[in-house]
């Protein structure tokens, strides 16, 4: 922890340095407003609730999306971990798909879904899958042998294996994948939210700097910093108590 | 053929048992043709120097891994999957015991899955064991808190829940410091006499497996055969102490030890005539 509060102080040493430097005129351009001015677009956006009201529906879209992929991912990887023939049928069109930046979907997305909720769902959805399902199936290639025989030698049947000693032996590989998934979910909605439509917090950022509201377009990029930060936070304190049987490394 | 010579079947038959690794390059034999018979009751081990397919052998018996040639046959049946009554345990214990389970879910892991007695039972037997092997206080450990003697009997533990008639342990001690392989092997010949267990044990070491075994089967060789098979007329209960300093002890220990080491004395003089 002590590490991490030098690290918050040299957050507050730069942005000291961009107000002194705004402040002083030694920067002077329209595009870069004073760290002061920024913050109290930002309290004000917040307290009159609009921030709000547009992280919801980009929160909504996300977790639509994200749940789906999760929902999808983590049985098919699991499924061409231990299938040879769903590895065979599935491995090289997930990596051909793969490397195509997510936000190359979205205009075949436009042309199937429209510009609404659905397209954005997709999109994330489409985004949050591979990162989870390469995961998963990695996972259950590098298993250890010996754990698959010891399920055997106590006689268990392939299903049984599956579920109580693949699985488990997975999680820790799934739930890395998830992670990054929840990365990629907040850069694609806020992508999607810019190409097309009327709400949330990518739609909030690209319109007020359309307007020159430059404050408080910062503000909506700050938020997603924070949101950033703290759903990376919460994911891993849940990954430690899922996996609270970890030896951790000493430190 | 075992099975054929009538009612006196033996309780585990090793009959013509053959490990090819075929490849484009060639072909490797590993052993070849191996045929010998496990009497109930017996604490038989299987030397050999390393790369001679010990475990590959153990497994076949455990039904784990598919003979290229010949058959195992377990009372009177001829093995294709793992039998309910036997278990393995790995030398791997570090692999072998499920690291998201408690030592107390370790050792109900197999016990679990079978249908006999109530759930009172099983947690009463579950307790027992784990008192059997010394690990009260310890229940609600994750195996990554303990040492790796600790986790191998935990996988001890484990193999003993579900009742089985025949444990089959691959090189169970070769990764723990000698005092704890002296404990260990203390422990597995207290649970072979009180459990009324067959043991098949495979080691390397030819100490540990004259002190341990009622019956020594030696491979080498290549491919490897079985070279020397030999009772061990210690008496028991064994002492680390006395029982290694007995005759008999030692001149088994010579006998094995000139046995698997042959080959390889045979080798380095052709390496060095070359």
């Amino acid at each position: 922890m002590k590490g991490r509060w030098t690290g918050f102080a040299f957050i507050l040493c730069l942005l000291a340095l961009w107000e002194a430097t705004t402040a002083s005129g030694l920067v002077d351009t329209p595009s870069v407003p004073r760290v002061s001015a920024i913050f109290e677009a930002w309290y004000r956006v917040t307290a009159n609730g609009e921030m709000l009201r547009e992280l919801w529906p980009s929160f909504y879209r996300i977790g639509i999306g994200y749940v789906l992929a999760v929902v999808v991912a983590v049985p098919l990887g699991l499924l061409m971990g231990a299938s040879r023939f769903m590895y065979g049928l599935l491995e090289p069109l997930t990596e051909l798909l793969r490397p195509i930046p997510s936000s190359a979907y979205i205009p075949i997305a436009i042309l199937f879904l429209g510009i609404g909720d659905a397209m954005k769902e997709f999109v994330v959805f489409f985004s949050c899958l591979f990162p989870i399902l390469v995961n998963a199936y990695s996972g259950v290639i590098g298993i250890d042998p010996v754990l698959v025989d010891t399920g055997r030698t106590f006689g268990l049947a392939r299903r049984d294996i599956l579920k109580s000693i693949i699985f488990p032996a997975t999680v820790p590989s799934i739930l890395t994948g998830m992670r990054i998934s929840l990365a990629i979910a907040l850069i694609v909605v806020v992508v999607a939210e810019m190409v097309a439509g009327s709400s949330g917090i990518g739609y909030f950022i690209l319109d007020n700097q359309r307007t020159f509201h430059v404050p408080e377009m910062f503000a909506g990029i700050f938020t997603l910093g924070v949101v950033g930060y703290c759903a990376n936070a919460v994911f891993l304190l849940i990954e430690t108590r899922v996996l609270h049987w970890r030896p951790r490394a000493a430190l | 053929m075992f099975g054929r010579e009538g009612g006196d079947a033996p309780f585990i038959a090793v009959d013509g048992l053959t490990k090819r690794y075929a490849s484009r390059q060639r072909a490797l034999t590993v052993f070849e043709g191996l045929r010998f018979a496990i009497g109930e009751g017996e604490f038989l081990t299987i030397v050999g120097p390393s790369g001679c397919g010990k475990s590959t052998l153990l497994k076949m018996v455990a039904g784990l891994v598919r003979p290229t040639e010949g058959t195992v046959v377990f009372r009177g049946r001829a093995v294709n999957a793992p039998p309910p009554e036997m278990i393995y345990v790995f030398q791997q214990y570090e692999k072998s015991v499920f690291p998201w389970l408690t030592v107390r879910e370790n050792v109900a892991f197999g016990l679990q899955r079978r249908q006999e007695p109530g759930s009172a039972a099983k947690a009463q037997r579950v307790e027992q064991l784990i008192r059997r092997v010394e690990l009260h206080g310890y229940e609600d450990y994750y195996p990554n808190q303990l040492s790796g003697g600790m986790q191998q009997r935990v996988a001890l533990a484990r193999a003993l829940a579900c009742h089985p008639s025949v444990l089959l342990m691959d090189e169970p001690f070769s990764a723990v410091d000698a005092l704890t392989r002296a404990n260990l092997q203390q422990l597995v010949l207290e649970l072979w006499q009180e459990l009324k267990l067959t043991v098949v044990f495979v080691t390397h070491d030819v100490d540990e497996a004259v002190f341990l075994s009622t019956r020594v089967v030696a491979l080498a060789g290549a491919p490897a055969r079985v070279d020397l098979d030999v009772p061990i007329g210690l008496a028991h209960p064994r002492d680390q102490v006395t029982s290694r300093e007995q005759g008999e002890f030692i001149t088994r220990r010579r006998e094995l030890f000139v046995s698997i080491t042959r080959q390889q004395a045979r080798e380095a003089e052709a390496e060095a005539a070359r």
